[in-house]
């Protein structure tokens, strides 16, 4: 890659030189009986988005928001805004926001299992990363695509996540990353899913992701075949795990979701169903993808085991659920939804997984799951990308769509065969509100009698 | 604001066919209670501009929270630079025309503003409300949330566009869980925050409030003891809260030309209808009257003119069963060939306009309720939803719901819990049997349609009455 086609890391932040004199202002108006918490969240991101190996639109933004929690007594309330990384501006919002919110927590009635601030944890980290710039975007993607149906989105750049409070907890997390989230097409409409992320483009490192793909739509050239619905063995590719374990997050592993009935793993917690002794999920954050901190400005333990050997050892517990239901926590966010989950490998390896398979299908990703009975843990969606039906270990033809309904107490209780003894990483590629940081590390998974109905 | 916008468009420097400044400041207040403790209480103002640059047939953007002059220059310059760049790569040379000269201003009917409570008024509702979802204590949490939003955009361009539209909204929720041991059911004012309206504070408290809150809380602890919904195929009934996401799900977004161009392939995926099948492809019975309609005073998502400043019109998409026009926006529109709407839509400042959906409502027919139920043999009655999954290419869809009835002989009979029904778009769209009378027709909203790269969540209104359906799958929880 030539070195004008690259950005190289910057390591101080305008954004970071005008927080930490917002913080020290604001928290020197604060009155004896006031407690405050302030959350940061910034991106400079750089978008481009293709189709047909061309490109669609392109564009850059700026962005910040400022988040302010004001509590006095058992009371509490928050404002938020546009956070420019100009001081002269971001000040006057602050105590402006500050003078209201003293106004209006007096009108709001008491939260009896308010978390104040506590503790004294500060963190201090800056991920460097070299990304190609603005210009050099589609230079550097279409011509390795030329001629081929490709489809997808690249963002990149910046984003910080900060957090300050009056109890004297300061974080601060930056990093540049970039990722490519991409299809490739077939004239039919069959496509091979890929995704090329990191914190250092690499022109050797895109062009041998692509050549994979490439090698993978090859596969897809065959007439799709329709498959009666019915219930087949069934090999979920990582990418598909990953789509599954996302699940977890809504409505699963919450404690507060445990103690009001709404987690899927309610069953598992009472011991009224079981999942696999193969089946291992923990929050792991050694990679240090995304910030440890929570919005309480506490750090999670490195390690956190979910589900062990298909027993649920912790759910999801923040303080605030601690306080309210009399449990100790675990470092958890807001949401109480995983945030840099893992799931172990088994003992499938990557030359058997069609052999054991045998006859079934072999399904590359999963599209737009939903909960169809949330409290037997039973999910519905769709098949998508490259799936394929395998007849005595050998791949037959690409399928039609399928649609699933199949509980997670079968497919990772009763029905799971194995899981493959690799992991892959998938990363969070999500662009709502702003771009997402993390992902998951997941191994395939083979299952018995996986149940299609549509 | 649209005088500074001016001035800045004035000053800058870039050699462009195009220039457009579109600034947008959103406020939001946030009230949320649960079990009758407070659980969001705040104000957040989120505000910025976005500049758009089109030279060479390639539009580039450059969006900043920073409002001052400089920031702007320095936003229009990185969009041109943009532009340039991948203007070798451009889809389609776009000209001016994608982004024709308008003037005008629209600002949502309300008759309370949103700031009519005060914070402490708002919470007291909330707290009471909760209050009265809790008939036993078998309701294992009561949640009631008032969000109270005020949207403002400008719009000016190098062409003599100048457009200000103020969007007033109120979007409201409450609900329930009940528990008995391993069963869990939910109930909720006709799906999660589905009354979303424009307008402000006159829209709530609805005057029947608290008998409904009741009902909601009352049907929850009733579904425990319910049969599960039968596995069968049979006629089914669904209700205008039900209705809205069928609507949404299987007829809006399958008729977004940028989805039938391929721009959503990678995301929210493609469609099965194809640019030939407009003006020709008969989607549905001849029951089925759709409109795209952005003019109906109080629907959730009304305006005059889109992001891009195309006047908006009602339209028919779908009429008498027969595919008229797609959800395009001009862009669209010049690449396909077909007739669209005005449609494109950004959901805020720091993202690009693209296809969406606004207010789209199935037309009434002339059946009241009683007929329309005395007429069903066999069959079931189904009311909100509470799950949705589709195809990417929104043709196999699974929908379930939270309450449901029994229908035999002709009468309401049983409640049914966890009822879901599964079926493929066409082939459901023809099944439609008989439509409801204005009486029946019922109009929500939500404020998150998710679609787009990068992503963006926009706010759609539905209308619909009671539609009849024969012949669909229809089935149950558990195992």
């Amino acid at each position: 890659m030539m070195l004008e086609t690259v950005t190289q890391s910057k390591t101080s932040s305008p954004m970071e030189s005008t927080f930490d004199p917002i913080v020290t202002a604001v928290l020197s108006e604060l009155q004896t009986d006031e407690h405050l918490t302030l959350q940061l969240t910034g991106e400079q991101s750089q978008f481009v988005r293709f189709n047909g190996a061309k490109v669609r639109q392109t564009g850059s933004v700026s962005d910040g928001e400022l988040h302010l929690t004001l509590m006095k007594g058992d009371r509490n309330g928050y404002r938020e805004f546009s956070f420019t990384g100009k001081l002269e501006t971001d000040l006057p919002q602050a105590q402006a926001a500050l003078k209201e919110l003293r106004e209006e927590v007096l009108q709001l009635p008491d939260d009896p299992y308010l978390v104040l601030p506590s503790g004294n944890a500060t963190s201090h980290e800056v991920n460097a990363g070299k990304l190609l710039i603005g210009g050099a975007i589609a230079s550097s993607i279409l011509p390795e695509v030329s001629g081929l149906d490709f489809t997808g989105i690249y963002a990149g750049g910046s984003l910080i996540r900060a957090y300050a409070d009056s109890a004297g907890q300061k974080h601060w997390f930056a990093t540049e990353t970039f990722s490519l989230d991409y299809s490739l097409f077939t004239a039919d409409g069959q496509a091979v899913k890929g995704t090329f992320a990191g914190s250092e483009w690499s022109q050797e490192a895109y062009a041998a992701k692509l050549a994979e793909s490439k090698l993978q739509l090859e596969r897809l050239s065959q007439t799709p075949k329709a498959i009666p619905k019915g219930q087949y063995r069934t090999y979920l590719a990582p990418a598909a795990v990953a789509e599954l374990m996302g699940m977890l997050s809504w409505g699963a592993v919450s404690e507060s979701s445990m103690q009001r009935g709404g987690s899927a793993l309610g069953l598992l917690q009472r011991g009224e169903k079981q999942l696999s002794p193969q089946f291992t999920l923990r929050e792991n954050f050694s990679r240090g993808l995304v910030p440890r901190f929570n919005s309480w400005g506490e750090i999670a333990p490195v390690e956190l085991p979910i589900i062990e050997n298909g027993k649920l050892v912790n759910t999801l517990i923040n303080s605030r659920t601690a306080k309210e239901y009399g449990k100790t926590a675990n470092g958890a966010d807001g949401g109480e939804s995983l945030r840099s989950p893992e799931v172990s490998p088994g003992n499938l390896a990557a030359t058997d997984i069609l052999s054991k398979l045998g006859t079934g299908l072999y399904l590359s990703n999963l599209h737009y799951l939903n909960w169809s009975d949330r409290p037997t843990g039973r999910i519905t969606g769709m098949t998508r990308y490259a799936c394929f039906w395998v007849e005595n270990g050998e791949i037959v033809a690409p399928i039609e769509n399928l649609r699933f309904d199949e509980s997670l107490y079968r497919c990772f209780g009763e029905n799971l065969l194995d899981l493959t003894d690799f992991q892959e990483f998938i990363p969070e590629v999500g662009t709502y509100s702003n771009r997402s940081l993390g992902g998951i590390w997941v191994p395939g998974a083979l299952s018995e009698e996986f149940t299609y109905t549509l | 604001m649209i005088s500074e916008l001016l001035r800045a468009i004035e000053s800058l420097d870039v050699p462009a066919d195009w220039v457009g400044l579109r600034a947008v400041k959103e406020s939001v207040g946030v009230r949320a209670v649960r079990d009758g403790l407070p659980r969001s209480n705040g104000k957040s103002v989120n505000q910025g501009v976005m500049v758009e640059v089109l030279v060479k047939g390639q539009i580039g953007y450059g969006a900043t929270n920073s409002l001052d002059l400089d920031s702007l220059r320095a936003a229009a310059k990185v969009a041109y630079e943009q532009a340039i760049a991948a203007s070798p790569w451009a889809i389609y040379p776009l000209t001016p025309a994608a982004r024709p000269k308008v003037v005008g201003e629209y600002v949502s009917p309300f008759v309370k503003p949103l700031d009519a409570l005060t914070p402490g008024e708002i919470n007291d509702l909330l707290v009471q409300l909760c209050k009265t979802l809790k008939v036993s204590d078998q309701i294992v949490q009561a949640v009631a949330t008032a969000i109270a939003n005020e949207t403002e955009t400008w719009f000016v361009s190098s062409n003599g566009s100048e457009v200000y539209q103020k969007l007033v909204m109120l979007e409201t929720h409450f609900g329930v869980t009940a528990q008995d041991g391993a069963i869990v059911q939910q109930r909720s004012n006709n799906g999660y925050l589905a009354h979303c309206y424009q307008g402000g504070w006159e829209l709530f408290p609805e005057p029947n409030l608290w008998e409904r809150a009741a009902q909601v809380g009352e049907q929850a602890v009733e579904l425990l003891t319910a049969e599960d919904c039968p596995s069968e195929t049979t006629t089914l009934v669904l209700a205008p809260d039900q209705m809205m996401l069928q609507i949404h799900e299987s007829v809006g977004h399958p008729l977004e030309l940028d989805r039938i161009l391929g721009d959503e392939r990678n995301y929210a995926g493609g469609s099965f209808v194809k640019p030939q099948d407009f003006g020709q492809l008969s989607y549905g019975s001849k029951l089925m009257n759709i409109t795209f309609n952005p003019t109906v005073p109080g629907e959730f998502a009304s305006y005059s003119f889109d992001d891009t400043g195309a006047p908006a019109t009602r339209e028919y998409l779908i009429q008498e069963g027969i595919l008229q026009r797609g959800l395009g926006s001009l862009e669209s529109q010049a690449r396909t060939g077909v007739p669209g709407v005005a449609c494109a839509r950004a959901s805020s400042w720091n993202r690009p306009p693209i296809d969406r959906m606004a207010n789209l409502n199935l037309e009434p027919g002339t059946d009241s309720f009683e007929a329309l139920i005395g007429d069903v043999e066999r069959g079931v009655y189904m009311e909100s939803n509470r799950s949705w999954s589709i195809d990417d290419q929104r043709y196999k869809f699974q929908f379930g719901c939270e309450y449901a009835k029994l229908i035999e002989n002709g009468k309401l009979t049983k409640t049914l819990r966890n009822p879901n029904y599964r079926a493929t778009t066409p082939e459901f769209w023809h099944s439609l049997k008989r439509i409801g009378d204005n009486t029946t027709w019922q109009m929500y909203g939500t404020p998150f349609c998710g679609k787009g790269e990068p992503n963006q969540v926009i706010r759609v209104g539905h209308g619909s009455p009671v539609c009849v359906f024969e012949d669909v799958e229809v089935f149950g929880g558990g195992e």
